[in-house]
């Protein structure tokens, strides 16, 4: 077994709320099997800031900002399946929900004029800071996806279902009780 | 005798009446041909194109297409579900779809009919369209954002006497409902939460207030069986 390769994954969430990543938590001791067969790279859970040639990436979140399309890019470019994890990668989810309010509206309520905010507070303009985009746009908007994983976020078992699937060299397919799009 | 009324939907005879479609009596019948702009107790729109079922190669909407004797109807083929996987995937990027915050979500017939056809993604970019939302009424939110311009609305205050709902305008985003008061607002008519007219909405347009995410996840309409199921067990309840 263990002169079998495993299989490498990515993950990064952008313009989500790491639900995502938390539901992947939620296979529970099934992450021991997984284990077995895959090992990570980039990814919150080991703290690598670049992803390598990885066969699998998986994307939490929307693009919201210049630096969503970079890491988006970099993701791509290095992983062999590309797939969109939960509602935000899948639609823009609900940060997409501001697609019909003008941005710099928006920063002024939350940075300028909201109540309870402190004297002299303005809308930060660190040039460390990544600019906003107009909209947040699903991640398929940007570069190609391979695969879909809807829900928000999907749950521990869909998640274990489609991996399992992709693993094994199977189109992931969920079932009735597996495919939700909330 | 049956012969005379019977028609084949995927080989299974389905038995009709003379002046049935082919959903009509497939309805009846518990058997499930999708659809969304079509509804039991109105003409048919023949609009969302779900239907389309395929009769010797040639492709025809089922809830407008008479039944006849002996009619070979293909239905759920890889096929034809492929194609409705794709019309499917135009009309979630046309709207705002954002399921987890909508009040109608597990009891919406449209996520109901992709989760059947297991459409798994948009495929296309997305509108995002702005449509203004109409919050006037004490009991009923309207979010036109998640219109699919099935018409059901139209049919259905007309049959209430109320005309409330009109479809009007031209084109892909000028077609839309309008409301029909002087000032456009749902505040503005005589709509009441007991009209036919709001309970037949079969996305998230309109919705009544107040009772919103009221059903646990799990237990919603079509968290308990997907809508084939669930749609054969309410006909064979009728
Ligand atoms: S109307 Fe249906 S498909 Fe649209 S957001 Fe609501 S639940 Fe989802
Ligand atoms: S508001 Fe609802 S019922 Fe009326 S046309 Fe739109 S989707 Fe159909
Ligand atoms: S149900 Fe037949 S076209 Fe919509």
């Amino acid at each position: 077994m263990n002169d079998v390769r495993k299989l490498r994954i990515a993950t990064t969430s952008l313009a989500g709320c790491f639900g995502c990543h938390m539901s992947l938590l939620d296979i529970d001791e099934r992450l021991f099997t997984l284990l077995e067969l895959v090992e990570f790279d980039r990814t919150p859970l080991t703290d690598i800031k670049r992803c390598g040639a990885c066969d699998i990436g998986l994307i939490e979140g929307g693009v919201c900002n210049a630096e969503n399309v970079h890491v988006l890019r970099e993701f791509r470019k290095n992983c062999k399946i590309l797939v969109a994890v939960g509602a935000c990668a899948v639609n823009g989810g609900l940060p997409a929900q501001r697609n019909h309010l003008d941005l710099r509206d928006i920063l002024e309520a939350v940075y300028e004029t909201e109540g309870g905010l402190a004297r002299g507070a303005h809308i930060p303009n660190d040039p460390e800071l990544p600019l906003p985009l107009n909209q947040v746009h699903p991640i398929h908007e940007v570069v190609k996806v391979d695969y879909f994983l809807p829900g928000c976020p999907p749950s521990g078992d869909a998640i274990w279902k489609f991996l399992s699937d992709l693993i094994a060299g199977r189109t992931p397919t969920l079932g009735h009780d597996l495919l939700h799009y909330d | 005798m049956s012969e005379e009324t019977t028609f084949f939907l995927d080989g299974e005879p389905i038995p009709f009446t003379a002046g049935q479609t082919i959903l009509q009596a497939a309805h009846a019948a518990g058997r499930y041909i999708p659809h969304l702009c079509w509804h039991p107790d109105y003409k048919p729109h023949g609009s969302c194109r779900l239907c389309t079922v395929s009769i010797g190669g040639r492709s025809v909407p089922a809830c407008a297409t008479q039944a006849s004797e002996g009619l070979e109807v293909a239905n759920r083929t890889p096929e034809l579900d492929d194609a409705r996987r794709m019309l499917l995937q135009m009309l979630f990027v046309e709207g705002n779809h954002f399921c987890p915050s909508c009040e109608k979500s597990g009891q919406c017939l449209l996520q109901a009919t992709a989760y059947e056809l297991g459409m798994m993604g948009p495929h296309f970019d997305h509108f995002y369209p702005n449509r203004p939302v109409d919050a006037s009424h004490p009991d009923v939110l309207l979010d036109f954002n998640r219109c699919i311009l099935c018409s059901l609305c139209e049919q259905a205050s007309a049959r209430d006497g109320k005309f409330v709902f009109v479809m009007g305008g031209r084109g892909m985003r000028g077609r839309k409902v309008i409301i029909n008061s002087a000032s456009g607002r749902l505040a503005d008519t005589d709509f009441a939460l007991t009209d036919r007219a709001a309970n037949v909405c079969p996305v998230g347009v309109i919705l009544k207030k107040r009772v919103g995410f009221s059903v646990p996840y799990g237990q919603r309409r079509y968290d308990r069986a997907p809508v084939s199921v669930a749609q054969a067990q309410e006909a064979s309840r009728e």
